[in-house]
């Protein structure tokens, strides 16, 4: 009897034990573009991992190939130009890369949904918002046009839009910008996926209309549990939503931490250069810091750390050696758990 | 829609406007425009107010028909706004998209005919001016735009782009050294002067970004307006931009208006500051007023929404979420406009529109929340310190 009731919680396992295992995995993630005036390599050994009900944020400016690692974990990379020479993605311990093309369509939506940028370029403006809801459900769930429909209202109300019964039939264009997006975000929620990509879901909204999305975001992923991949470029969005933050530069992940650990003491002069050049509503300061010179090209990204020009820090190793992400340590040497950092001078940084 | 004319403090006794948007035949003698140039070109004092608006409005008609249009409605997308400018300083302008900002900004170029109000440039009502007497204002005020991308020609060279206002305004720069000062443009933005016969392609956001700033610097201006000059700009490149533009300003004794969405910015940069909502000021202040001691209920929504870039910060903040949206401009809200999204309103709120002016509580009080604010029920609130 109690042997039973064991089992039956615990959800069937696919390979292994569940409880362990990320639900996502990325391990040593490359992608390249092959373009007319070279390899523009994207990312370069990315490696991270979401758990259920977790938030992971990733951080970096543009090019910084934060995006370009969320499209190849939903399989969604134009190839070609876009090639991943290695790596592997996997989901519940099961590399995507080496799936065939159906079974990764099954994992796509159903289990990890996309949450788009651009909700006025990413909805279909030919076709009614309550067509573009319905067909997950007719083409993933094979329900007729009519449920497919009454399900669609469901959804809107779940994000709040109000009186979704009569503007279930209207189009992208009739909603603003903040409504939009709850349709985007309703899209994603359909299928009840175990994890969520969200990339830069309120870059182009207002604070006020930024706040009513991201709260209703938090909600939804705390009621089903699910786990969040937030893209962004904010400093401010990361730390009100984040468990933990990972920051990229140049396509490589330079430090990684939890998100009250990387405000307080970071750990790579990439990091501590963004929060030194934002400024801050509840302080006005002088001169702002401003990390000299411009994102790399890349095409030819630099030898050794990618960020050794614009480095305040650099020294002759910097241009010479790639620096792996280290674990970051307290002066004693008690280890932080979650902590890393793609720098060689990460002790100087942190604790000096 | 009928226009109530505004003639308090205008030197020129304006003529009844009865339909906006029609440009009226300004008939202005030589003598005046003489003086007119001459009260423009002379030097403005440091704390003298240099630009002073009132009661500025612009409606966009919204017409049906095609060969017989008629007018059915306006989009009122600035509808009674005044301000100061003064020498020296920069004035932060905030609000949501839609607000009527950039619309201010477009007034203020001359970029838009005024439906009705007045904006004095040293004097001078630059809604009514023509010929020369505009050319010289327009020559001291310029602007910066917000997309690095766009706002440049690409099949121009640099030194053609910065150069082109010379080929409008000749007096400033000789035809034989105008490579040479456009080198010196160059160099003062940070940009190497050797780059001068290359094409804006060849530049990053940031880089393109300091082109627009040298063009709006090339004839010598007095005021910059700056329509969202960093909103496309990376966050390592924007902190570079805004030092820049702080540097000129004191080099150059500019006056800045700068436009903007990122409160955090605004207060950065920003002497004072202005809150618009849908076409009207809300709130205007020096900046420890609006940030630290708001009284209007937008502004404490508008900063309590801002994410503070520190997880331990935000622990003790009150976040106000505003529901809904902005009400169309086409159709605003009677009374106060920001009633449907408040949580105060009270019926006063739908009959009365509130008058931008320091709350009555607050006149014969020296804090710092004595400043103007247009609400029924003005009122103190810390939103964006921790309690």
């Amino acid at each position: 009897m109690t042997i039973i009731e064991e089992t039956s919680s615990v959800p069937t396992p696919r390979s292994g034990d569940s409880d362990t295992t990320p639900l996502l995995e990325v391990r040593d993630l490359h992608v390249e573009f092959h373009t007319r005036d070279g390899v523009a390599k994207a990312v370069n050994g990315v490696n991270y991992s979401v758990s259920s009900g977790e938030t992971l944020a990733v951080l970096g400016e543009s090019g910084s190939g934060k995006s370009v690692t969320a499209q190849a974990i939903m399989g969604i990379l134009d190839m070609p130009p876009g090639s991943i020479p290695q790596g592997q993605i996997l989901y519940r311990g099961q590399d995507m890369l080496t799936m065939s093309y159906e079974e990764r369509r099954k994992i796509r939506g159903r289990k990890i949904a996309m949450i788009f940028q651009d909700a006025l370029s990413s909805l279909n403006p030919v076709l009614s918002v309550g067509y573009q809801l319905g067909e997950m459900y007719r083409v993933h769930e094979g329900l007729s046009r009519k449920a497919a429909k009454a399900k669609a209202i469901e959804l809107m109300e779940r994000v709040n839009i109000p009186a979704a019964k009569a503007r279930v039939n209207d189009y992208p264009h009739q909603f603003s910008g903040g409504m939009r997006q709850r349709i985007m975000i309703a899209m994603a929620l359909a299928l009840e996926p175990d994890l969520i990509i969200a990339d830069e879901p309120t870059t182009a909204l207002d604070v006020t209309v930024q706040a009513q999305v991201m709260d209703l975001l938090a909600d939804l992923q705390r009621e089903f549990n699910m786990g969040l991949i937030l893209i962004t470029h904010d400093l401010g969005v990361v730390a009100d939503v984040a468990d933990k933050i990972a920051v990229m530069y140049a396509g490589r992940i330079v430090e990684t931490a939890p998100v009250h650990e990387l405000y307080k003491r970071p750990a790579h002069p990439y990091t501590r250069g963004l929060l030194d050049s934002i400024p801050r509503l509840d302080q006005k300061g002088q001169e702002l810091y401003a990390i000299k010179g411009l994102p790399p090209n890349l095409l030819k990204i630099p030898a050794g750390c990618a960020f050794n020009p614009r480095c305040p820090k650099a020294q002759d190793i910097c241009r010479t050696d790639v620096p792996v992400l280290d674990p970051v340590t307290e002066q004693d040497g008690t280890e932080l758990p979650g902590r890393g950092s793609a720098c060689h001078f990460w002790k100087e940084t942190i604790h000096g | 829609m009928a226009e109530p004319s505004k003639t308090e403090g205008n030197p020129a006794g304006p003529a009844e406007v009865v339909t906006p948007n029609v440009t009226e035949v300004a008939e202005i003698d030589v003598a005046t425009e003489s003086a007119a140039v001459a009260a423009i070109e002379a030097p403005a004092e440091r704390g003298e107010p240099i630009l002073q608006v009132r009661n500025l409005v612009k409606h966009f008609p919204l017409t049906q028909g095609i060969l017989f249009k008629r007018q059915v409605g306006a989009v009122k997308a600035v509808d009674g706004v005044s301000f100061d400018l003064y020498q020296g300083e920069t004035l932060g302008i905030v609000g949501e998209s839609g607000c009527g900002k950039s619309t201010v900004a477009r007034l203020l170029m001359t970029l838009e005919k005024a439906t009705a109000g007045e904006v004095f440039y040293k004097g001078q009502d630059i809604t009514r001016l023509s010929g020369r007497a505009l050319k010289a204002v327009r020559r001291n005020i310029q602007m910066v735009f917000q997309d690095p991308y766009t706002s440049l020609n690409p099949r121009m060279t640099v030194g053609d782009i910065i150069g082109e206002p010379f080929d409008i305004h000749p007096e400033v720069a000789p035809k034989g050294d105008r490579r040479g000062k456009v080198q010196d443009l160059l160099d003062v933005v940070g940009l190497n002067p050797e780059y001068i016969n290359r094409y804006p392609h060849q530049f990053s956001g940031g880089q393109r970004q300091r082109i627009g700033i040298a063009r709006g610097l090339a004839l010598n201006p007095e005021v910059i307006i700056c329509d969202e000059p960093v909103s496309a700009l990376d966050v390592s490149v924007q902190a570079q931009v805004i030092n820049l533009m702080e540097k000129l300003q004191d080099e150059f004794n500019l006056s800045y208006i700068f436009i903007a969405h990122d409160l955090s910015i605004v207060r950065h940069i920003s002497d004072r500051v202005g809150v618009m909502y849908l076409g009207k000021m809300a709130e205007i202040g020096t900046d420890t007023q609006i940030y630290d001691h708001p009284t209007h209920p937008y502004t404490q929504a508008l900063l309590s929404a801002v994410p503070v870039p520190d997880p331990e910060a935000r622990t003790g903040r009150e976040r106000i979420i505003l529901s809904g949206d902005v009400p169309s401009p086409a159709n605003p809200p009677s009374g106060c406009r920001f009633r449907t999204r408040c949580w105060k309103a009270e019926d006063k709120c739908a009959k009365e529109v509130p008058l931008l002016a320091i709350p009555e509580r607050f006149v014969s009080s020296t804090t710092p929340a004595a400043h103007e604010s247009a609400c029924h029920f003005a009122e103190e609130k810390n939103v964006v310190h921790a309690v």
